[in-house]
Formats: C-alpha cells, structure tokens, sequence
C-alpha cells in the first residue's frame, strides 16, 4: 500500500498545464462559424423604458439582437426569489442592468452596434444608500425595501442592559469590494431545437447554471448541458453571476443558430458583476469591569443591491457570525438585507461573515479600552468553550481552544514586546506603528438545513486499468479540488494518487455534488467522496473480489470491469447525526463544523503621506486535519492577501449607483510589492465529520484581518478607526477629526 | 482603424513567425486568435496586471499595449516557448512544487517574469523578487507561494 497521501504536499494535479499555458480557460476556445456577444446595459439607475433606438452606421440585419420578448421560457434568474430578469423588460432598477443582447462575427463592427443603441428611459427616482432604503420615503423593492431580516438571541437582553454599570456602543462601516479574478467572466453556447442548449464557461457552479437555463428555455433539464472550463479564479465572483451571462449567450445561439462566446472585459465584469455587500453594524455591549460580556445587542444591515439574488444566505451567515467566537448569556442579533438601485451585491469569499466580524473585532478593542483591560485579555475571557452555546442555541460539542490559538498567534508575533516597544517609540518621527489583532471563527458548509436540502452527490467509477474516476460537480477554481479529491480518494482506497483521475465538470456526466462555495468542498463534499469510495470497495466485496476493505484494490476492479463491464458507487449527503435546526426560529446546530483562528497584524502609519503599510502578519488557525500543506498555506495566504486590498486599498468608488472606478488603474488590488510576509500556522485538531478529519478552509482568511489591522492602525494613531478601507484619504479624514 | 493590414514577420519561440494583420493590431490578439498561442492571458487590456507578459527582444512587456507593428523583426517569448519540449523550465517546476500557480490565469505572465528577473538577476533578494514581480498581480496566492518558487528556481540555478 502507498504512503497515505493526506497530509503530504503531492503534486499539484493541474501544475504542468497551468506553468506551461496549456490550461484550456473558456476564452481560449472557438468554433467554427462561432459569432460574438454582447450585453447593452442600461445607463440609468432606475426607470421605464420608453423606447430603443437603433442607430445607423453598422448592417443591423447581419446583426443578432435578443430583447425580453425573445425568451422562449421564463424571463428569470433562479436563485432564492424569483425577482432579477435575465433581460429588462419594461423597468430598469439598476446601472448597467442587461436590456439587449447582439451577436456578430465581427467584435469590431459589435462594439460600434453597442454604441449606437440608445434608450429611451423615463427616470425614476432611485435609492443609493443603506440609510435611504431603511427610510422607507422611497419604496423601490417590496413593501420596505427589505429583502429579508433575522432576529436572533438568547436570554434577557433588556434586563442585562437594565442592570449593566458599563455600555459601550459603536457603529461600523465596510465598502464594497470586487472579486478581481484575474480572468473575467465569460461564456460560450452553442443551441437548437434538436440538440438542445450547451454552454462552456467559467464558473464555480455547473448545476445553478443548469437548473437557471432549463427555466429561461422553458425545457427540461435533460436539454441542457454545462461544461466547466479551467476557471481563473472566482471568489464567490462566479458563484451566480455565471448563470446571468450563460442565459444571454444560449439566448443569442438560440436566436442565431450558431456559436457565440461571450467574454467581458475587465471594465464590464467590473461595473456590471456582484460584488461583497457593503454593510453597516451597530453594537451596544453591556460588560462587566472585569471584563465579562454580560449582552450583546447587533445590528447588522447589507447592501443588497436592485435584486435579491443570494443576499438572505449572505445575511444569514453574517448575522450567525455577528457573535463571534464568544459565550455571552444575552444576544440579540438583528440582520437585515435591503434594496439600493445599485447592481446586485453577491457571494464574495466569507460571505457576510467578513462584515459583521470587522465591526464586532473593532468594537471588542473598543470595549477593552472603556474598561482599561487589554484586548487579548477581554478575549481570552469570553472564548466560547466546549458546552456553552452560540447565538443561535448551537451547544459547541468538538474541542474548541481559542485560548491556545491566540496564545500561539501572540508569541509568533512577539505581540506584547512590540505593543510596550511600539507604545514607547510612537512619540517622534513622521511615522507610528502598531499592532493588533483579532480573533473569529468560520462556519463550514452550508448554514442550518442547507446541506440537508442540497443532497449532495458524489459518484466514483472503476476503470478497466484499476484506475478510480472521481465524478463531482466541485470545480477547480485555483483551490485545489482537483489535487485533494485525488488525495482523499487514494487513502480511501489504498492506491497511489496517481491512479486516481478527476473528471471535468460537466452536467451530463457528473451528479450535482453541490456549488462550489460555503468552504465545502474539502470538508463536505471530500467527506461524500471518501464515503462513495468505501461503497466502491463494498461492491467488490459483495462480488467476492475483493475479500475486505484493506485488500488490494486494483485487481479486484480490472477483474471486476472486465467481467461486468462498469464499476461504480455513489454517496448522499445525508443529515448529520444528533443536528437539528429550526428554520422557523432560525435556531440549531448552524454548522457542522467551524475553524478557529486569530490573526495579529503589524502596521507603519506615515503621517505625512497617510499610507498604512503592514510589515508583518500572523495567522494562526485550527482548520480540522490539513489535507495538503502547501495548498492549504497558499489558501491561508491568498484570503489574507484579498483580505489586506479590502482593508486598505480596495475602494469601490460609485457615482449614481455605478461603479466610477471600474478598471485596474483606479481600484488598487495589493501587488507583490504591497503586501508582507504572511505567516502561518496550522494547530491541527482532527474533526471526525471531514474526509481524513479535515474541515472548510477557503473563507476563513478574509475575516480577520481587516480588524487586526484596524486595531493595529488605532494602536498606531489613537485614531478610533470605524470603517475600511483605510485609504490614505480616509485616514486623513479620520485623523482630521482626532484633532478637532 | 483603416482596413490597410500589413505582413509582419518575427522570430517567436525559437521559430519563424508570419502573420497578415492591422499594424495596429494588439500583439496580444495576434498571438493568440492568428497564432493560437493562447497560453498568454487577457485580464485588464490596460497594461495593469501583466497576464499578457511576454518577453519582446529580452525584455518583458505586457502584449496587450504593444501594436503589432512593433513585433516587425522582433524576438519573442510566450509561455509556450519556456519549456523545452517536455523539459520544464526550473521556474516552471518551482511554480509546481511551491505552490505558485493556483488558478493558473496569472500564471504564464508570472512565470515570464519570474524567469526575466533571474535571467537578469541570478541571485535577487527578497525585496528584489517583490519589486520584480509587482507588475504582475495575482489574485490567488497572495504571492508568497510565487516568491518561495523563486527562491528554489534560484537555488537550483536557472539556465540564461
């Protein structure tokens, strides 16, 4: 038997195509006879569309045009409501909304029809911010502008404020921020009346893709087939937006009878694509002196954008998260989601989660600093322990010790010598330094029932040469499916990693294992695979090729395949044993599992220029079993890296609703020369519901440091920072108001 | 744009190149829709993060700023011709065995500048790699990864 591969840096599975450029992306390919697409999008923020002009300088009758009343099924996206059309038909709620549709051969003579379209739109009058759409003065979405609003807690909130002698209360701010994958969005189709609809493209889920397009064509899923290319990475950025654009492309091939790929380019992706929810948190804490949370009361509200898309799950796991990593006896958590004439916010890694940690990792140095106890100690008071209970009721049962993991995170860093250095020094000089930190958890998996709903499916088959194929819905983004599925799989059956092969995604020969989100994949759907693999082994013991699940698996299965021809076994997900969860009360076991992190950043403030550097950062975590130690690190380093651009260079600037920087030149993503060493640890605990004891990892980077440096940044200046990015013009206002 | 198109010839990746096209045709569009080297990337058009990067008579420029014209007698590099044959370049096995390529759109612009920068600096600091990388962007990684196969393709020794 090979060594076990878990745990071992094997080579990456898709290394030598992506070093040599031979990786096969979606705009990379082409078809014979292949045309062309693009989107015409509305320029107004909100109104009626009166008219559509067609401008005269291009052949219009070589020209494919698709508008609403074009689609042969339902004019709808399906995600969670059935409210965002594929195309405008008689209003437009947003900037850049999708009204027409046109396909060429020629993407020169393209560009010049896209201009020369002009609407006719009446204006309405549209609504830009959280506060204008909690008013209610203009109703824009539903009855109040609000897509959807929980209420959680526990104990009696209002008579532990009663009796409290110390409140510390503070509102908190986060920006928009764009995916930035550095391939944009794009899609091919080709579609008829015989074959049906195929679409190739970059994605993260192959079945939303498939189930939104069966409705758009009104047929049944059978005529529909998604095929996943090598995918430039995604970030929650190709989670749903994908089924938007493989609608329009199907749509055109369907209208013109021929191929058309569609690629945006990086203005259009940015302008016109989801982005992480804005938010704005308030908190009011009753405390103890001695620095023992005795309520929590949140408010939590995102920025949902003109449709509601995913942003009731991105509020859900936002408000379960609004806690933190704490027990306290009195929570109540308010959360809601509300409607802006802006292109809809969508999934981006952490999802809701990065939001309301920031405000609450802010607001707890915050409360240290009321009660003059240091921030690292009023956490250490709080850890939520093994038995005691989350906001929503979920009873902790695995070992949780974030005592330790801030311990390790505090001597890596050196933290306490440099707090009294930085503390001394930061007295002269044009420049002030810092350090802070922060501590938070991350929830794997789908929230509540979610997993229970999905029903995932994984599917493994034998080849004639004793080889095992894996056939999963779970994409390779960058992340490293392809390379730990094969790891998980080879354990499972005793064989080397390279008898194991991935299969592409593609509906018509893979089972819906689920999106490729939520930090599932390892964790959930590597479980179903281990478990698919131990069914495989099980047929052949059935058969009697096989005498046990310790025999030796390869000659069973040739001999198995040549005497019956194929060699399969499934997995379902199926409920966890002992979790319940009520969606009514929206109380339970939340997650099947969370990682446990804590994070220190170490900062520079030039207070001339205003540029915040940050010279060191640590990220210690507990994420179960590491399954592959070079790509898990690089999963830690990457989050934090997007986590850093959010943090302080990362503006989303909108005028009217629209995104007025929406090129690489004017939103500033972190660059090799931005960003310092990233240093990580792992503090491995076995998690008995994850393939080899692994648990999620993806999203958990991006929700520390964004407060680990907002708390270094005010450790820095005494400047009581409530909202990133910290750009240098909004440290310069800040520091403005210090002096005031 | 005038419909006028010109007959530039170059040498790319150790062979003779020939191609019929608008002198002020992107070099980036020629490489990959006439030539079909698609392995160098588009991710902005603007010259900002570098996925284009290719090596124009020795030196690294990003191909979707170069007109076409300019390639006229010109030595070329893509990501196509880094390998030799089946023989990965040393910077191309570090990218494996480090962890630098994730979802491997960066990747062939990163590679090129990696190698660019050791065939011009074998033995480059930390800071060095850093601010020899910068006009590449990945979103991935967060570059540590990348830095680490840098380093290793350093110590193995990178053929000039």
């Amino acid at each position: 038997m090979p060594d076990p591969a878990i745990g071992r840096a094997v080579p990456r599975r898709d290394g030598v195509a992506k070093v040599t450029g031979r990786a096969r992306y979606i705009d990379d390919l082409t078809m014979p006879g292949m045309l062309h697409g693009v989107t015409v999008r509305s320029p107004v923020a909100r109104g009626i569309i009166r008219d559509i002009r067609y401008g005269s300088g291009v052949p219009w009758d070589e020209i494919t045009v698709v508008q609403a009343s074009d689609i042969p099924g339902r004019n709808v996206v399906a995600l969670i409501l059935e409210d965002q059309p594929y195309l405008a038909d008689e209003r437009v709620n947003h900037p850049e909304e999708p009204i027409l549709l046109l396909a060429h051969r020629d993407k020169q003579m393209l560009e010049e029809a896209r201009r020369l379209v002009t609407f006719d739109i009446e204006p309405l009058d549209p609504v830009f911010t959280i506060d204008e759409a909690l008013s209610g003065e203009r109703v824009i979405w539903g009855d109040d502008n609000i897509f959807k609003s929980y209420l959680v807690g526990r104990g009696d909130v209002d008579r532990a404020f009663d009796e409290a002698a110390i409140i510390v209360e503070g509102a908190y701010e986060t920006g928009a921020q764009e995916q930035l994958y550095i391939e944009p969005n794009g899609m091919m189709a080709v579609a008829g009346p015989d074959s049906g609809v195929t679409v190739w493209g970059s994605m993260q889920c192959p079945y939303y893709v498939h189930k939104s397009l069966a409705g758009l064509f009104g047929w049944s899923v059978e005529r529909i087939r998604v095929v996943q290319m090598e995918t430039g990475g995604g970030f929650g950025g190709k989670e749903e937006y994908p089924s938007v654009i493989a609608g329009h492309v199907a749509l055109l091939a369907w209208k013109s009878g021929r191929p058309v790929k569609m690629i945006y380019d990086r203005a259009e992706d940015m302008a016109a694509t989801t982005k992480r929810h804005p938010s704005r948190t308030r908190h009011r804490t009753a405390v103890s002196a001695d620095g023992r949370l005795l309520a929590l009361e949140i408010d939590f509200v995102i920025d949902g954008g003109a449709y509601c898309t995913l942003s009731p799950v991105v509020l859900s796991r936002g408000t379960i998260h609004a806690s933190g990593p704490y027990f306290c006896p009195n929570i109540r958590i308010r959360g809601r989601a509300v409607a802006t004439n802006a292109p809809p916010h969508g999934a981006f890694r952490g999802f809701g989660a990065p939001q309301s940690i920031f405000a609450l990792e802010r607001h707890m140095d915050r409360v240290a600093l009321a009660i003059g106890v240091a921030p690292e100690e009023l956490r250490r008071r709080n850890f939520i322990r093994p038995g005691q209970v989350s906001a929503v009721g979920q009873v902790m049962r695995d070992p949780v010790d974030m005592s330790a993991i801030l311990s390790r995170a505090l001597d890596m860093s050196s933290y306490h010598e440099k707090r009294g250095r930085f503390d001394r020094e930061n007295v002269r000089g044009r420049t002030r330094r810092g350090i802070g930190l922060a501590t938070f958890m991350h929830g794997a998996g789908f929230t509540g029932s979610g997993e229970d709903h999905l029903a995932s499916i994984v599917t493994v088959e034998g080849t004639r040469d004793g080889r095992v194929r894996v056939l999963s819905a779970s994409t390779e983004i960058g992340q490293g499916t392809n390379t730990i599925f094969a790891q998980i799989a080879a354990d499972a059956l005793r064989l080397d990693v390279e008898d194991i092969e991935i299969a592409q995604p593609d509906t018509a020969f893979v089972p819906n294992s689920g999106p490729t989100v939520a930090s599932r994949t390892c964790m959930v759907v590597g479980r179903l695979l281990e478990n698919a693999c131990r069914n495989l082994q099980h047929v052949l013991i059935d058969s009697g090729h096989l005498t046990s699940a310790s025999g030796d698996f390869k000659p069973a299965c040739v001999a198995y395949v040549e005497e019956r021809g194929t060699l399969r076994a499934s997995a379902q997900y199926q409920p966890r044993e002992g979790a319940h969860w009520d969606d009514e009360r929206y109380e339970g076991d939340a997650y099947g599992s969370y990682a446990w992190a804590a994070y220190v950043a170490e900062v520079t403030v030039d207070l001339d220029t205003y540029e915040i550097h940050v010279d060191d950062f640590v990220a210690v975590q507990e994420v179960g079993r590491v399954i592959h130690p070079v790509l898990a690190t690089g999963q830690i380093e990457g989050g934090v890296a997007q986590a850093i651009g959010w943090a302080l260079y990362e503006d989303v600037v909108w005028r009217e609703g629209r995104m007025a920087n929406s090129q690489m030149t004017n939103y500033i993503m972190p660059t090799s020369a931005d960003l310092p060493t990233i240093r990580v640890h792992f503090e491995e605990v076995p998690y008995e519901g994850g393939p080899g004891g692994a648990k999620g990892i993806g999203e958990l980077p991006m929700d520390g440091p964004a407060p680990a440096i907002a708390n270094a940044v005010a450790h820095a200046t005494g400047v009581d920072v409530r909202r990133v990015p910290l750009t240098p013009e909004a440290l310069a206002q800040m520091l403005e108001v210090a002096r005031v | 744009m005038s419909d006028r198109t010109l007959r530039i010839r170059f040498e790319i990746n150790g062979g003779s190149g020939d191609v019929e096209t608008h002198p002020m045709a992107r070099l980036l569009d020629v490489l990959r829709e006439q030539l079909h080297l698609t392995g160098t990337k588009e991710g902005c058009g603007e010259g900002e993060c570098g996925a284009c990067s290719i090596l124009l008579n020795g030196r690294l420029v990003n191909s979707c700023l170069i007109p076409a014209v300019h390639a006229e007698g010109a030595k070329i590099v893509t990501i196509e011709g880094v390998a030799t044959g089946n023989q990965l370049h040393a910077v191309q096995r570090a990218f494996i065995e480090c962890g630098g390529a994730q979802c491997g759109i960066c990747t062939p612009g990163m590679v090129l500048a990696a190698a660019d920068l050791l065939a011009r600096n074998p033995s480059p600091t930390l800071d060095e790699i850093r601010s020899g990388l910068s006009g590449n962007l990945c979103r991935c990684t967060g570059y540590m990864r990348i830095f680490a196969a840098v380093v290793t393709a350093m110590r193995e020794g990178v053929p000039t």
